[in-house]
């Protein structure tokens, strides 16, 4: 299916990309459609761009539902053992 | 078979004369013929759609892809420019008429068009197949798999997509209705649905079920690619074109 389904996040930071080049990644597209690449039907796929850059400045990741569950459980668990005055 | 043809990338006048990119292939021979618009799936302009197009003009069609991302990320790569287009909320269906009914006139404007054009579409590019048989000037429609064209749009989503039940009345031309069984998006309900509404407005269709088959079946560089239905699914798509885009 294409699922149409898109969810944004306005970020702030950089990744590495294209060219091994860093760029500012001020945004998130996250979606669950068809990967271009990973070898399954659906895949969360999060793209990671400067929305005012070249639309070739993107990180794309294409996760198996699995993953990206464990992609989220492990950024939990690393911002969790931050101290909170650090959290800014 | 027409496996003597000729690929390239041309610029057309797009829906409010905005330039847009297309892939057209032609068979490298002098007759009459009909032309087909292939309408690209979300993932965009890419290799198969492409691919896709030469099978026309194998087929012996004049065949045209617009890059219905041109306006977002000129000169990107296929998939950049979906990544992009997605993130600007896709493609609006104002727009997708305007850049179909632009191929359809490229095609007739060929010397070797019979005045005839089909116009086809995958995933997404299936609902927008059926949004462009409901609005532009097209003698065959064939629709693969494509949601939404019936059934309720979940409203958490954020492109801004409607069913088309409101437009099936409008339906001007034979639509040939390609589906997998066990697809959810279009669901065999969904697909019901679709065919009582044609049968109720007396449109003449044409569906075909493939059990076992999910989304994508045609797509053969994805684990959805189904040999059994991509097969026969291409054998009526030849016979559909043959009847209503023929001389």
């Amino acid at each position: 299916m294409c699922t149409y389904t898109t969810v944004h996040a306005d970020m702030d930071g950089s990744a590495k990309g294209p060219g091994s080049a860093w760029f500012h990644a001020g945004r998130a597209t996250v979606y669950f459609d068809h990967p271009v690449h990973a070898m399954a039907e659906h895949t969360l796929n999060i793209d990671l761009t400067d929305p005012d850059g070249d639309p070739a400045r993107r990180v794309a990741l294409e996760l198996t539902a699995e993953s990206a569950r464990a992609l989220v459980a492990a950024i939990q668990e690393a911002l969790a053992a931050v101290p909170d005055e650090l959290k800014l | 078979m027409y496996e003597s043809m000729i690929a390239t990338l041309v610029r057309i006048p797009g829906h409010a004369g905005d330039e847009i990119e297309a892939y057209v292939a032609r068979p490298e021979a002098e007759f009459r013929r009909g032309g087909v618009v292939v309408i690209h799936h979300m993932p965009g302009w890419d290799r198969g759609s492409k691919e896709i197009t030469r099978r026309f003009a194998e087929l012996g069609y004049d065949a045209v892809c617009p890059n219905l991302y041109t306006r977002e990320a000129p000169g990107a790569s296929p998939d950049d420019a979906a990544a992009v287009a997605r993130a600007q909320g896709g493609v609006p269906d104002e727009r997708l008429i305007g850049d179909v009914a632009a191929a359809a006139a490229y095609l007739r404007a060929l010397p070797t068009s019979n005045g005839k054009v089909g116009v086809i579409g995958y995933c997404s590019g299936g609902r927008q197949s059926v949004l462009a048989a409901c609005n532009t000037d097209v003698d065959a429609a064939v629709d693969c798999y494509g949601a939404f064209v019936t059934g309720e749009v979940p409203t958490e989503f954020p492109l801004k997509i409607t069913n088309l039940v409101d437009q099936l009345p409008n339906l001007r031309a034979p639509l040939l209705g390609l589906f997998g069984a066990e697809d959810r998006y279009p669901s065999p309900d969904q697909v019901d649905e679709l065919e009582r509404i044609l049968t109720a407005e007396g449109k003449p269709f044409e569906f075909h079920r493939y059990e076992g088959a999910g989304h994508a079946f045609f797509a053969n560089e994805r684990p959805s690619y189904n040999v059994a239905a991509a097969n026969d699914g291409w054998e009526r798509i030849e016979r559909f074109f043959g009847t209503h885009l023929g001389a």
